[in-house]
């Protein structure tokens, strides 16, 4: 297969995954503890930079951008799209496996429909091909296949 | 606890967060697109010559520009919307915003299975958030 991706990339694309909703989360958390911030009160951002969830959760999300590009550098941003989506399905199982919380009908709803979509975009090609690209990635594929 | 938003502040928040998120992936995705692949740049000049790479590409550091203001527009964003609304809301926006903008900028070839995936991403998360 064309543009097949190589074990490492799987691995990139699991990292989007998981360090964008875990990230996300500790942030949330964070800025709960941090308190309303509106635009009379902006200095709390700053506040918001010493709260060890907003800390932990900023070192995660400069994971995600580092394994975000690099997955972009290979593959089209509407193929990354849903593995950054799937982040939410791993955080919903999380919350039921682990922490043992109810999910409702309409939750496991959303992870099938997720979990859909990333089957549909798997499918299919990982990187459209432009006309002027087609050396390089020529290229790239000799050196990538196996 | 939540000040009590208008709606109109409410709408704003999340249309602002996603318009910024749209416009930073778009141009990260289109300078990542442009210098190639960041594991074989990697390969031959070190992770250091990867990054010094990516900083040295302008439409890099516009989208992260972008990317910055998001992460703090999206912080200004939670302070007044609960997460409940805000999240899946800014996240479909986002995914819509993407999709379309990447195929008319990027020139992706969003085909069918692509737009499918982007409405059951969209309605996947709004369920999810219930």
């Amino acid at each position: 297969m064309k543009h097949a991706l190589k074990p490492s990339q799987y691995l990139i694309l699991i990292a989007v995954m998981l360090t964008a909703s875990v990230g996300d989360t500790l942030l949330s958390r964070g800025m709960a503890q941090v308190g309303t911030v509106d635009l009379q009160h902006l200095h709390l951002l700053w506040n918001a930079l010493f709260n060890p969830f907003v800390i932990s959760g900023i070192v995660l999300l400069i994971g995600f951008f580092a394994s975000y590009m690099t997955a972009l550098s290979w593959a089209d941003l509407t193929f990354v799209m849903p593995a950054t989506a799937f982040g939410y399905v791993v955080v919903a199982l999380l919350s039921r496996f682990w922490l043992h919380e109810h999910l409702s009908a309409y939750r496991w709803a959303g992870i099938g429909l997720i979990v859909c979509a990333v089957g549909f975009v798997a499918g299919g090609p990982s990187r459209t091909e432009h006309e002027d690209e087609h050396h390089e990635l020529d290229l790239m594929d000799s050196g990538a296949g196996r | 606890m939540m000040k009590p938003a208008t709606a109109m502040n409410t709408w704003s928040a999340i249309g602002g967060v996603a318009a910024l998120a749209i416009l930073g992936e778009v141009l990260i995705a289109s300078a990542m697109r442009g210098l190639g692949d960041l594991d074989i740049i990697r390969e031959k000049s070190g992770l250091m010559g990867a990054i010094r790479a990516v900083l040295s590409s302008p439409v890099f550091l516009a989208g992260a520009l972008c990317m910055a203001l998001n992460f703090f527009a999206m912080l200004y964003a939670l302070s007044i919307v609960d997460l409940s609304l805000a999240a899946p809301a800014i996240a479909s926006l986002t995914y819509i915003g993407n999709a379309i903008a990447a195929k008319i900028f990027l020139h992706e070839n969003v085909d069918r299975r692509r737009w499918l995936a982007v409405l059951f991403v969209c309605v996947g998360v709004v369920l999810l958030s219930h």
